[in-house]
């Protein structure tokens, strides 16, 4: 190995460690948030991959009908609630509103649009209001019935979940993977050492990304009444803050920076309906070493992923999984000697 | 109450003679149409809507469990065909481990498998009932290294997924690699969803051979060829029959042209001699699924199911002169007459099994055909 390779190796790892990065801070986000392991996070991942690349090939994605499927389904469960309580009468118009007419609209206005191949940006934009949506969506249906259960019930939840969006995602997109067209082919320096101008823009935008979340926890009334759930949500709630919106809040922010990655890393690699688990796991691999709490020490994990995966893959390529896997055992070892359990503190609740 | 028993008696008389009247043959097929293989599995059973629906002039019933590509799940679904359906052949599965599963149920049932996906040399007991449709990997292959032969290639490095079919390509080349001429000199290793081969191929590029060999298959074998085009590999990259599918080359986009693959003779049906042996059957199958699936949806799957079916076609017009069909009497008649198939021309190649080749195939199941403007053409 010479420098030129070890540059090389450390460009692609910081590349695919900044997605696995994006991915830690959504799951951090959510679990500090719901105690939720998000386990479908990388879903969203492969979703707006597949639907990025439909949409180029002038094809209606499949997500259309899962965004609708899905308005509809939460309609009817929150219409049920409404009518138990007496409420229906007066909940009844915004709930046609936000969970029926806003999905069909999204959902023509991209059965319209799509044949018309109206360029990368149009698309994303597409992609992103196809996808985000199905994060509170999801919250919703799965996981607000449940959300005082223990970690392991909604971890058990998690998996359900994975398991039914993965085979949703094959009956829309079929077996066969999707690379989507880059921005842009341009290309930074030359001969060995190139930069593709995807890899910086998946990077900048990662970075840009964690910037916009740091100001919106630090600095938004919102970001900080996520923080006081994630602190305490019995202290949370006492001081009026709705653990619900919060729920809400952060399976729409996980479903946002989901689909930014599937959008980012789609040209520079190729999607299919099952990789969102692998995607979901290295960014959870991440998370780990971060202690599940800290957002700069789950992006610097992840990307510590990211780059480990890069050399062992020039070294032991049919090691590699098994490697950053394995990781997992010595941190997990030291962290349960070191760290206060977790788990053990939510069931003193 | 005694009048009850004649009735049914006389009843169970009746529903027998319809029974032997009308012999319904009942094939199972386990496959997997979701799960990690789902690309293959999904146009392995999609070729179903195209065959006969008699076999031997009898009609027949199609069964499909999903195995998931999962060797357990296909040995489960083998077990059920076998006990619930009492299945006369078992056909399956879309990939090895799970196809080798099937093929010890086989055995111990004492059904004719007709394997699916291309398998290693098996013991006595199961080859004696298993029938394997694709070519053998080494077939496939010698297409390849005659080719690199040909062209003057010393040193070869290799890429292929962390599994079966990964390790099946790589001892194919390896083997054919001293006759013809060329070292193997790398053995890397990549897993279908991965994100980023770019250590693999950085290895491959610092060995710097004269060719590589990619053992993938469909759209993930264009990641490796495209971390190689974007590397600046110029020279020969050659891929297996597993890759020649139109999601290849919708994934590699301009970075697959080039890319050089043996398959069977269906996949370029239309750029085949007049007299090349399979054309006339190949050109009508990919003619009609591609009427029925799509332009540009035929691949050498859909083919393996399709040649499985006319296999047992052949078989089954013999073995009903030896039994009925349901009785274990008829699936060794069915086993028999299989392994006696002379001259059967299928979409892949041409068929003459004997008791120690249960493939069958020679060269002319075999072209090799390259990435052109966006299609597999053959290789003149």
């Amino acid at each position: 190995m010479n420098t030129d390779i070890a540059l090389w190796m450390v460009q692609d790892g910081v590349v695919t460690g900044a997605i696995y990065g994006l991915m830690a801070l959504a799951l951090v986000l959510v679990f500090a948030v719901t105690r939720v392991i998000f386990v479908p996070q990388g879903e969203f991942v492969s979703m707006a991959g597949l639907t990025l690349g439909t949409l180029q090939l002038g094809q209606t994605p499949g997500t259309v009908y899962l965004l609708v499927g899905g308005g509809l389904l939460v309609a009817a469960v929150e219409m049920v609630q409404a009518a138990r309580l007496g409420l229906l009468r007066q909940r009844l118009p915004r709930l046609i509103l936000a969970w029926i007419i806003l999905p069909v609209a999204m959902a023509m206005l991209v059965v319209w649009l799509a044949p018309h191949k109206l360029g990368s940006w149009v698309e994303m934009a597409l992609t992103l209001g196809l996808i985000v949506p199905v994060g509170p969506m999801l919250y919703r249906i799965a996981y607000r019935p449940l959300a005082n259960a223990s970690v392991l019930v909604l971890f058990i939840v998690s998996m359900a979940v994975h398991y039914a969006l993965t085979g949703i995602e094959l009956a829309m997109f079929g077996g066969e993977g999707l690379r989507t067209n880059a921005i842009s082919d341009w290309v930074l320096g030359s001969g060995s050492m190139k930069i593709g101008a995807q890899s910086i823009w998946v990077v900048s935008a990662s970075v840009a990304c964690m910037v916009v979340l740091w100001f919106f926890f630090e600095r938004s009334l919102y970001g900080k009444a996520l923080r006081a759930t994630a602190i305490n949500r019995v202290g949370a709630r006492l001081v009026g803050i709705s653990t619900d919106l919060a729920g809400r809040t952060a399976f729409l922010l996980a479903a946002a920076i989901g689909a930014l990655s599937g959008l980012l890393m789609s040209p520079i690699t190729t999607v299919y309906f099952d990789s969102g688990l692998m995607i979901g796991l290295k960014g959870f691999v991440g998370a780990i070493l971060g202690g599940m709490v800290s957002y700069p020490l789950a992006v610097l994990g992840a990307v510590g992923v990211g780059l480990l995966e890069s050399f062992s893959s020039f070294w032991a390529s049919a090691y590699k999984e098994t490697i950053v896997f394995t990781l997992l055992i010595p941190v997990l070892l030291w962290r349960s000697l070191t760290a206060r359990h977790l788990v053990a503190e939510d069931e003193e609740e | 109450m005694r009048r009850a028993i004649i009735k049914t008696g006389l009843l169970g008389a009746f529903a027998l003679g319809a029974i032997a009247a009308h012999a319904e043959i009942t094939i199972g097929l386990s496959l997997g149409t979701t799960g990690p293989g789902a690309s293959m599995g999904i146009p392995y059973k999609n070729a179903l809507q195209l065959v006969p629906k008699t076999l031997g002039g009898e009609p027949v019933r199609y069964i499909v469990l999903d195995d998931e590509s999962k060797p357990d799940n296909a040995a489960k679904n083998a077990l059920k065909f076998v006990a619930d359906y009492k299945i006369d052949a078992l056909m399956g599965s879309n990939n090895v481990p799970a196809s080798l599963a099937m093929t010890q149920v086989a055995a111990e049932a004492k059904v004719p498998l007709i394997a699916l996906a291309p398998l290693p040399q098996l013991a006595a007991e199961k080859h004696k009932w298993t029938f394997v449709v694709p070519q053998p990997p080494d077939l496939m292959m010698s297409a390849v290294a005659q080719h690199m032969k040909s062209r003057g290639i010393k040193t070869a490095g290799y890429i292929g997924y962390s599994d079966t079919w990964g390790d099946l390509v790589y001892n194919a080349i390896s083997a054919l690699s001293e006759a013809n001429g060329f070292k193997v000199v790398t053995n890397e290793r990549f897993g279908r969803a991965d994100a980023s081969v770019a250590g693999q191929v950085m290895k491959i590029i610092a060995a710097d051979p004269d060719a590589v060999v990619v053992g993938g298959s469909g759209s993930p074998a264009a990641t490796p060829q495209i971390a190689l085009v974007e590397r600046g590999f110029k020279k020969p990259i050659y891929h297996n029959p597993g890759t020649v599918n139109l999601a290849f080359i919708q994934t590699g986009k301009s970075a697959a042209e080039g890319a050089i693959a043996p398959t069977g003779p269906l996949i370029v049906a239309e750029d085949l001699p007049d007299n090349f042996p399979t054309k006339t059957v190949s050109l009508d199958f990919v003619k009609r699924y591609e009427t029925m699936f799509g332009a540009g949806s035929r691949n050498g799957f859909a083919g393996y199911t399709y040649d499985g079916v006319l296999l047992l076609d052949a078989a089954v017009t013999v073995a009903l002169k030896k039994a009925k069909p349901g009785t274990p009497e008829f699936r060794v008649a069915l086993r028999d007459a299989i392994e006696s198939v002379n001259n059967l021309i299928g979409t892949h190649g041409v068929y003459n099994m004997t008791p120690a080749n249960h493939n069958g195939q020679d060269e002319r199941s075999r072209v090799l055909v390259h990435v052109m403007k966006g299609e597999w053409r053959l290789v003149k």
